[in-house]
């Protein structure tokens, strides 16, 4: 593309290149490609890919953790003779290691929505095409995706294994099947939850400690109450106590609908009428975090 | 480039714009007006990122209530304050910004690596930004908003913070944005006589209001003002005043003795303004100093400066010798031959 000015003068090395400013008449694929843009950013972004190394190991390692205990289960199904199921479910895979899908959030929540907020740099996505709308809804749905890689890898590796085990197909792939609609449901939850603490901290360390927080001091609170309330035998409260927590919601849920059995103290998950106000807490929770992130996106623009 | 209709902007407990109009054509616009004066109030209107209360603004002939995406797809904005991470490096955000306007990811890579280089980022670009001197920091940040080739950019204070030097070289490189990239610049600066050497146009507002809006070669008319200083000499022991009485003698109109007001500065009282009526008076000077016997230090022309528009709005005409005495104090390093 450079425009060679200079002549050629006895050798051919002694080349002047005159590359003056070039325009750009390429085609421009606007609004809706720089939201796309930014969701694979943001979601590459959140497994360190794009970024220095060092801010690869935590995700990294994490979706090692997630995928390696999957990989156990594997090993123990096949190993194990007369198995004819797995050693858990699906569904209570995530609700098992939310403590690794916590630290997840809480170390990638903070790094997608905190920089930008913290060097004012979103004044100039805001002087773009992009709008308020795509910068929220892109990292919204980059942040839930990549939580879903995270939660939904190791629900395909216990699948393959399953069916290499020879497990009933039938009901090996109804478990994988509600086991992946509750880890989306847990994904969007978690992912709106934890860009909204982020948001409104925007300092990335007390971010990270924010979001931390509020997934484990609401989950610790709620089922220590649940615990003395199984104690002390209201068995009714232990339900409603989940409303209470994130991860409890989503346990709530899927023990409502996707045939889960509940982690709840006693198994007293809810059944079907409360799993429905369950189920428009998450939505509410969701469609709030959606909320709140505009609200918070209308004040640092320009 | 832009076109404005009695423009307000009105918030709860202030008038930020006043039935603001103005029409700035292509080539470098000046913004001036001091702090509050609601020059950032303006940029946000015409991004399309703010409705005004009332009036019409339109960019690049589009309307800014309604077409504000194109408007923003086709104009570049530097803000005023600082919005560079410094965890990553000035190829890699500059980069990333494209893409958010909208260029295919091997074109933002291209055209980074262009704009970098022409703002003057060479093997630095690679390094984190943390590091950045604040004029690189000033250069990144031109550089994300020129990297989409848009046909307008926007400049908020550009030359923030930056020493004379670095605050030179911004100066030259917002010039080059138009006479080589061939992209319009609006520039703010409360600082009009940056705006002098780099503006086709000024435009002044104060209190949200218009103050005066015309062509900077109107502000600064090129005067028909001639320093002159030349050495003394044994023959001359003071050959300035030598100097005065040939070219009086030769009819010349002295304009006055540069410097009278300024008597602590060097060269005070040594600085002959003659007023040159063509070519031939650089013919006279020339032959009348080598005639005396002088060396002639300099001879060079005169321009008023931007500043005598607070000063001089109703007579600008009148003090001539007055107001290029006083430019003369401003800053004899700017004169322009």
């Amino acid at each position: 593309m450079s425009t060679e000015t200079g002549t050629v003068t006895g050798s051919d090395t002694s080349r002047i290149h005159n590359i003056g400013y070039r325009s750009y008449d390429g085609v421009r694929p606007g609004r809706a490609y720089a939201r796309r843009s930014l969701f694979s950013q943001s979601l590459r972004g959140s497994f360190g890919l794009g970024r220095s190394a060092k801010s690869k190991v935590l995700p990294m390692l994490l979706c090692g953790v997630m995928c390696m205990v999957a990989l156990i289960l594997v090993a123990v199904a096949m190993a194990t003779p007369n198995m004819t199921k797995l050693p858990i479910e699906y569904t209570a895979f995530a609700i098992y290691l939310q403590a690794v899908i916590g630290l997840f959030i809480a170390s990638q929540a903070p790094q997608s929505v905190s920089r930008d907020l913290r060097f004012k740099s979103v004044p100039l996505y805001f002087s773009r095409p992009i709008e308020r709308l795509d910068y929220v809804i892109a990292k919204l749905a980059a942040m839930a995706s990549a939580l879903l890689i995270l939660t939904g890898l190791p629900l395909v590796i216990l699948y393959v294994g399953a069916l290499l085990a020879k497990f009933d197909f039938a009901e090996q792939t109804k478990g994988f099947g509600q086991g992946m609609v509750s880890v989306a449901l847990l994904s969007v939850l978690f992912a709106g939850l934890g860009l909204v603490v982020a948001a409104l901290t925007p300092r990335r360390g007390f971010g990270v400690a924010a979001v931390i927080a509020v997934l484990t001091i609401t989950y610790g609170a709620v089922s220590t109450v649940q615990a003395i309330a199984w104690e002390t035998g209201s068995t009714g409260a232990i339900t409603w106590l989940g409303l209470f927590s994130p991860i409890t919601l989503v346990d709530g849920v899927q023990t409502a609908f996707l045939g889960a059995s509940s982690a709840f103290p006693g198994g007293e998950g809810p059944g079907a009428a409360a799993g429905v106000a369950y189920l428009i807490v998450v939505l509410a929770l969701v469609a709030g975090s959606y909320a709140v992130l505009m609200r918070r996106y209308r004040k640092v623009g320009l | 480039m832009i076109a404005t209709e009695s423009l307000s902007k009105r918030f709860p407990r202030v008038t930020a714009l006043d039935r603001l109009s103005l029409d700035i054509g292509p080539g470098v616009t000046g913004l001036v007006g001091s702090n509050g004066a609601g020059k950032s109030t303006l940029i946000k209107i015409l991004l399309g990122l703010s409705p005004a209360t009332e009036g019409r603004a339109a960019v690049l002939g589009l309307d800014v209530a309604t077409e504000g995406a194109a408007i923003r797809e086709r104009v570049g904005y530097m803000p005023e304050h600082d919005c560079l991470p410094p965890d990553v490096s000035a190829t890699e955000f500059v980069v990333h910004m494209a893409r958010m306007s909208g260029l295919p990811p091997t074109a933002a890579r291209e055209r980074t690596a262009d704009t970098l280089r022409h703002v003057g980022l060479y093997e630095e670009r690679y390094r984190p930004i943390g590091g950045y001197s604040t004029g690189m920091k000033q250069r990144v940040k031109l550089a994300q908003a020129l990297v989409h080739d848009p046909q307008l950019v926007l400049l908020d204070e550009p030359t923030n913070g930056l020493d004379p030097v670095g605050r030179d070289e911004m100066l030259g490189l917002i010039r080059r944005i138009h006479t080589d990239f061939g992209i319009s610049v609006l520039v703010t600066s409360h600082l009009l006589g940056e705006l002098e050497r780099t503006c086709d146009h000024v435009v002044v507002i104060d209190g949200g209001s218009l103050l005066r809006s015309s062509s900077t070669s109107d502000f600064t008319q090129i005067t028909t003002t001639l320093a002159v200083e030349v050495t003394d000499s044994d023959d001359h022991p003071d050959g300035t005043d030598a100097v005065r009485r040939a070219l009086t003698g030769a009819g010349v109109k002295l304009v006055g003795l540069d410097g009278l007001d300024a008597a602590g500065l060097p060269g005070a009282g040594h600085i002959l303004l003659v007023e040159a009526t063509g070519e031939e008076t650089y013919d006279l000077v020339r032959d009348s100093v080598a005639g005396l016997g002088l060396g002639l230090i300099r001879m060079e022309q005169r321009r008023h400066h931007i500043a005598e528009v607070f000063r001089t709005e109703e007579a600008p005409q009148a003090a001539v010798a007055a107001t290029a005495g006083a430019g003369e104090q401003k800053g004899s390093g700017r004169d322009e031959h």
